[in-house]
């Protein structure tokens, strides 16, 4: 068939093999690899035989969700039918690469070359295995706590489920991309959407803008070599990262409460502030609150970071730009500034979506409030603790998953973008 | 000539004088200045701390008389936290054991996959690490609806063995990736030599690739024993009663249900979780900045 090369093979066992591959375990057959061929028919036959009324039953009613009211509960029948396309997909996976396996032995025997003997296929079987073994139970945990219910939780988006379409009491059903576009149309949903995407816009930028600034610069201003007491100031600067986030978002909450809390009651009067802002009332001023507090918290992770790089900064650079005659200003912006924001990039980014997300101190702050009029969500909150909300209290499962649907999106595309402009791809080694 | 030859350098000398009383002044300012900033900050960064340490302190339940130094010092809320009025115990407990066995489990299968990606080249090895890849980049909260509806559903609601499963599996992808750059930094040649030796995969991983990953350890240990202890949105999920909460949710509901009230048995309890924290925290700070920066640079 091939008359390209030289040493046309006159046998054809690769694609033999593989065709005969397609019924489990008879390619490894025909390659005479026995063991290897047991092992795939084995597990192939069992699970298509014994999982054949699963695997029906599965498809049905992920396509239907349901038909008939007593009986049948749509959510149950749209998780058993995840898992069963879940469990389809590994043991197509298997399916393939027993074909593949098929196929390369059999390129190997058209090659001329012998095959392992027996005890070698024994001893190759258990090298080659090594890693599947090694990683099957991360990944099986994997697909069944983190895949699964991302895939369940966004196959909601594209149902009816909410609060007045609950199982048992009513069946859900497909609706396609009908709660997006409620989402984009429905006045309702749409101002919110934008006000709460805004905010979270705002408040990413200014809490992770500020925590890095800071971070970067009290790291540059503690460095100096003739600081003394550095070590001790270093361990007080690290003390907000080291202390447990809930905890401090919780103590900030007390000492901002406008009723009894010590920066209303005594330090603003104490600076000369006769009227204080109200802090959890005013929209405003609770955004400010978090926005300090995120600085506060945050900075310190920057800063580790950033020493550990100013750290590795060869001293001969700095005296051969001293030698240059270059004042201080000149050498902090022509090589620290350039070599610390170059190596501390990706830490910077993941500021950035971390704050995205930060759920905890919205949430544990002021519970996302104050409440604002007409809207669908508090005050202060960001999209994560937005849709928390609309779960766990309003039971808008089909709005909180497109928004979760949305904002995935833009996540894994920053993260996506990111991981293209490092070199991580170049690097042999990494993938 | 001479005395014109001696007043050049005299005046060479002067000016070298001024100049160092220059360097020296701007030395000054400088310092000052730093000093200046970086006491501002650390009032700043203290004073929280040390406000919750006097709150905790101070009798009575209410904020308002509340001093930063007492007058008086008082152990009640201390005594309260352990005497049954509260579940503080209870939640400390129920924190401890599931942080450490997050941290156990997601050791264990992290230290496996990395080792697995790090070292061995097999079929499939390249989507694996895309998935991971993906997932990593997934927060974990999108599951967060899939977990509340089905944990009413399957009856796993309070269930801590679920809440400990979940966190492992989110830990997974992310922590490999960390350890899978710091395993491809130890040179292959150590296994190659001892698989001369006649050393099988497991014989390595346990006796020469894990002694040498212990920074990564450390710092895996201490996220995967951290993360449990700071959520809130996951566990709030399927934690409903106050004999199950963690930490956090205990807490939080101790502190929202009536603000002000309890604040200062709240601050006793924050004490008593921020000192051991803390402390292996900056324990362990060492070895934190190492390990992730080498495990970035190399990509």
């Amino acid at each position: 068939m091939t008359a390209t090369s030289a040493a046309v093979p006159k046998t054809n066992h690769a694609l033999t093999a593989a065709l005969l591959a397609i019924i489990p375990g008879f390619g490894q057959f025909y390659n005479k690899q026995w063991v290897k061929g047991i092992i795939f028919a084995f597990f192939l036959f069992c699970f298509f035989l014994s999982a054949r009324d699963l695997i029906s039953h599965g498809i049905w009613g992920l396509t239907t969700l349901g038909t008939e009211l007593p009986r049948d509960n749509s959510i149950f029948l749209l998780a058993e039918g995840i898992v069963v396309v879940l469990m389809l997909l590994l043991v197509l996976t298997l399916w393939g690469i027993s074909i593949h396996d098929a196929y390369a032995c059999g390129k190997t025997r058209d090659e001329g070359k012998e095959l392992y003997s027996l005890k070698r296929q024994y001893k190759n079987l258990f090298d080659r295995g090594f890693p599947y073994l090694m990683i099957a139970p991360g990944f099986v945990l994997l697909v069944f706590v983190v895949i699964f219910p991302i895939v369940f939780g966004f196959a909601l988006a594209f149902t009816s489920y909410n609060l007045y379409n609950t199982p048992p009491a009513k069946l859900v059903t497909w609706v396609g991309f009908k709660t997006f576009t409620n989402l984009f149309t429905l006045q309702m949903w749409r101002s919110t959407f934008f006000d709460v995407l805004g905010w979270t816009v705002v408040w990413t930028v200014l809490a992770s803008t500020f925590q890095c600034a800071v971070g970067v610069l009290l790291a540059i201003l503690v460095n100096q070599k003739d600081l003394k007491f550095r070590s001790i100031v270093r361990t007080i600067f690290i003390l907000p990262w080291a202390v447990p986030g809930f905890v401090t978002i919780l103590v900030f909450a007390g000492m901002f409460n406008d009723s009894f809390g010590v920066i209303n009651g005594s330090i603003l009067p104490m600076l000369g502030v006769d009227d204080p802002p109200r802090w959890l009332i005013d929209p405003f001023w609770t955004k400010t609150a978090l926005i300090m507090m995120q600085t506060w918290l945050g900075f310190p992770f920057v800063f580790a970071m950033t020493t550990g790089v100013l750290q590795a900064i060869p001293e001969d650079l700095y005296e051969a730009a001293t030698m240059d005659g270059a004042t201080s200003y000149v050498k902090l912006k022509t090589i620290t500034l350039p070599l610390v924001l170059y190596s501390i990039a990706p830490i910077i980014i993941t500021q950035y979506t971390f704050n995205f997300n930060n759920f905890n101190i919205i949430y544990l702050f002021n519970g996302g409030g104050p409440a604002v009029a007409g809207s669908q969500a508090g005050g202060t909150d960001i999209l994560v603790s937005w849709i928390y909300k609309l779960t766990m209290s309003s039971s808008q499962y089909n709005i909180a998953s497109a928004i979760t649907i949305l904002l995935s999106i833009f996540v894994v595309s920053v993260a996506l973008w990111q991981f293209r402009r490092s070199n991580a791809f170049k690097n042999e080694d990494m993938m | 000539m001479e005395s014109k030859v001696t007043q050049m350098e005299n005046e060479v000398l002067r000016r070298a004088a001024n100049k160092h009383k220059s360097i020296k002044q701007e030395r000054l300012i400088r310092l000052t200045l730093t000093w200046i900033v970086v006491l501002a900050v650390c009032v700043i960064i203290i004073y929280p701390l040390i406000w919750t340490v006097g709150a905790s302190f101070n009798p009575g339940n209410s904020l308002m008389s509340s001093t930063m130094i007492p007058e008086t010092i008082s152990l009640e809320h201390y005594k309260d936290l352990f005497n049954g009025k509260t579940d503080y115990v209870i939640w400390y407990w129920n924190s401890l054991k599931i942080s450490f066995l997050t941290m156990i489990f997601t050791l264990v299968l992290v230290s496996f996959t990395a080792y697995s990606f790090s070292r061995f080249r097999f079929y499939g090895r390249k989507n694996g690490l895309m998935l991971f890849l993906l997932l990593q980049m997934i927060p974990q909260f999108c599951a967060l609806i899939a977990i509340f509806v089905l944990s009413q559903m399957l009856g796993m609601v309070n269930s801590h063995w679920a809440l400990i499963l979940i966190y492992v599996g989110g830990m997974i992808p992310m922590n490999t990736y960390l350890m899978k750059g710091y395993l491809d930094a130890i040179p292959k040649d150590m296994d190659e030599s001892a698989r001369m030796d006649g050393a099988g995969h497991m014989r390595i991983f346990v006796e020469i690739i894990m002694p040498l990953s212990k920074p990564i350890i450390a710092v895996i240990a201490l996220f995967a024993f951290t993360g449990p202890l700071g959520d809130f949105i996951l566990s709030s999920t399927i934690l409903r009663t106050p004999d199950k909460f963690t930490l956090p949710l205990g807490l939080y509901n101790m502190v929202s249900q009536a603000m002000g009230a309890s604040y200062t048995t709240y601050a006793a309890g924050a004490v008593l979780i921020s000192i051991p924290v803390a402390a292996l925290f900056l324990w362990l700070q060492k070895f934190f900045v190492s390990g992730l920066t080498a495990g970035g640079s190399k990509g």
